[in-house]
């Protein structure tokens, strides 16, 4: 757990970059910093790895609190990835990789197997180990730079603003990845973003800063969309984000009709639906809305396990079912 | 040409030798000397400006003018190769502490920060990130200063002691041309060999630099 005590930074000049920040980011999860620019977000973060030093106020990992310890030590022991993943441009892909386990003692060969094996985890394929940053994409520096942080296994990572410098798709690739790796690794991790929908998305805990350097609000990404305690966290969550809070919302519990009731869909020989928007129990209710949206009948097709058709929604079922839901809390 | 070579072999040999060396020592020591010395003008930025100014100032004092006042100012001997010696070293170090210093404050400040946040320690950053970083910067700097210095030992020759630039003088003072002609031929060879020997070891030891400005 990393404990923000209190923590004030103001600059020299008198800017307050941080105001009494208090806060908890449990252990195993990814807690996201997210505001406008300003707003102090990427100094709390740095503050953690004592790249800056806060003006009063403790920050503690684990209880420990970081001022006490040997800086080059406590930051070795932390995992680190920047925009544009910071990488060295003198040294291959593998050796960037071996870095921290190199500064912490490790032979070259130890360092450069368990490179290796983390380049194969982040999804990049060994071909690349012999390479150099500026032979590869902006995605794939950047996956580079996270099996960077990951090299030394460290409980706590810290990332600022990790996927802002890649295009949209293959963001949404690293995204991917970085959820199926935490899924694995379950580090406590803090990152700094200024986009809400990442935070979103990648957060188990979402904590705004509104500039001047104080917390709005934090919670889960649920909690926001639909408990913004204040207007300025209501506005920067998005005028859509009833929406995007079904997102939360299972569409195990939507009730189906059968699928006799829609002739325009098509089944094949096996109950297959052809052609149709389909969904499955696991997926959630912003999914399937959005299907009945698209889908030219206004009707999505529920599918089981097996594949066969068991059921249909349309645009009606769906308002009537978030009705209810909302009338039940 | 050849009858000249061939009866003053030993002359012109001993001529090429002293050049190499009065040209080179100073090369190898400057860039000791000003590795540390552009290192401060980046640690320190109030320095950097005042450094600039400094190197620009002795970089423009006239070589000759160097020559003869080193002696002086050290006590040599005015016929001392020490003086030459000394005084290409200044000039080496005020060409090289501006490019040491210009080469790592054109290090990407994203690399030296997550350098540091990976848990190097000051100095350690320095000689393993910062410096090779900023080597090929470094290493254009070494070129020019050494083929510098090469050209401007000649002039030591003015007050006796100047390598191949001693023919130019023995050449003059007896109206015979041949030796001027070997004195030039060999300093433009040498100049070139020292120049070709830095841009490969410069690809050996910088092998990431042919990819840079390709993909990103």
């Amino acid at each position: 757990m990393i404990t923000f005590d209190d923590v004030v930074k103001v600059y020299p000049g008198g800017s307050t970059a941080v105001d009494h920040l208090s806060l908890e980011l449990p252990t195993g999860r990814t807690t996201v910093f997210v505001g406008p620019s300003g707003c102090g977000k990427t100094t709390s973060l740095r503050m953690i790895n004592r790249m800056i030093s806060p003006t009063s106020g403790r920050i503690l990992i684990d209880g420990k609190d970081v001022a006490g310890q040997d800086e080059a030590v406590l930051r070795r022991g932390i995992g680190y990835v920047i925009q544009h993943a910071g990488l060295f441009p003198h040294r291959t892909v593998l050796d960037n990789v071996a870095t921290v386990p190199m500064l912490l003692g490790k032979t070259r060969r130890e360092a450069r197997a368990a490179a290796l094996e983390l380049l194969d985890r982040v999804g990049l394929a060994a071909e690349f180990a012999g390479r150099y940053p500026a032979q590869l994409s902006g995605g794939q520096q950047q996956r580079v730079g996270v099996a960077r942080a990951l090299a030394a296994d460290p409980p706590v990572m810290l990332m600022d603003e990790p996927f802002s410098a890649v295009d949209p798709v293959v963001r949404e690739g690293l995204h991917r990845e970085f959820l199926r790796l935490q899924k694995d690794l379950g580090k406590t991790i803090a990152m700094v973003t200024h986009d809400i929908d990442e935070a979103i998305k990648l957060g188990d805990v979402v904590a705004i800063f509104r500039q001047g350097g104080v917390l709005a609000q934090v919670g889960t990404p649920q909690e926001l969309l639909t408990q913004p305690a204040d207007e300025f966290v209501a506005e920067f969550v998005g005028r859509d984000r009833g929406l995007r809070s079904l997102s939360f919302e299972s569409a195990a519990g939507l009730p189906v009709r059968p699928v006799a009731e829609a002739p325009e869909v098509l089944l094949d020989d096996a109950g297959r639906p052809q052609d149709a928007a389909t969904f499955t129990q696991e997926d959630s209710l912003r999914l399937v809305t959005d299907l009945t949206i698209t889908s030219p009948t206004g009707i999505a097709v529920r599918v089981g396990p097996d594949g066969k058709a068991d059921g249909i929604v349309s645009h009606h079922d769906i308002a009537d079912h978030i009705a209810r839901i909302k009338g039940q809390k | 040409m050849t009858t000249y070579l061939s009866n003053n072999w030993d002359t012109v040999l001993a001529a090429l030798e002293q050049h190499i060396w009065l040209a080179l020592l100073p090369v190898v020591i400057g860039f000791v000397v000003a590795l540390p010395i552009g290192y401060l003008g980046v640690r320190f930025p109030w320095l950097y400006h005042p450094l600039v100014n400094v190197c620009g100032v002795l970089y423009s004092i006239p070589s000759l003018a160097l020559f003869v006042f080193l002696p002086v100012l050290l006590g040599t001997k005015i016929l001392s190769p020490l003086n030459i010696v000394v005084a290409l070293i200044i000039y080496t170090v005020a060409l090289l502490a501006r490019t040491v210093a210009d080469g790592l404050k054109a290090v990407d400040p994203l690399v030296v920060q997550s350098a540091t946040a990976m848990g190097y320690r000051r100095f350690r950053r320095l000689t393993d990130v910062e410096l090779p970083v900023a080597l090929p910067v470094i290493l254009a700097g070494l070129r020019v200063a050494t083929v510098a210095n090469i050209s401007l030992v000649s002039v030591g020759a003015l007050i006796g002691v100047g390598g191949l630039g001693q023919l130019f003088t023995r050449g003059f003072q007896l109206f015979y041309v041949e030796p001027i002609i070997v004195g030039i031929v060999l300093s433009v060879l040498l100049a070139g060999l020292a120049d070709l020997v830095i841009v490969l070891l410069g690809r050996l030891i910088t092998p990431w630099t042919r990819f840079q400005g390709a993909a990103s």
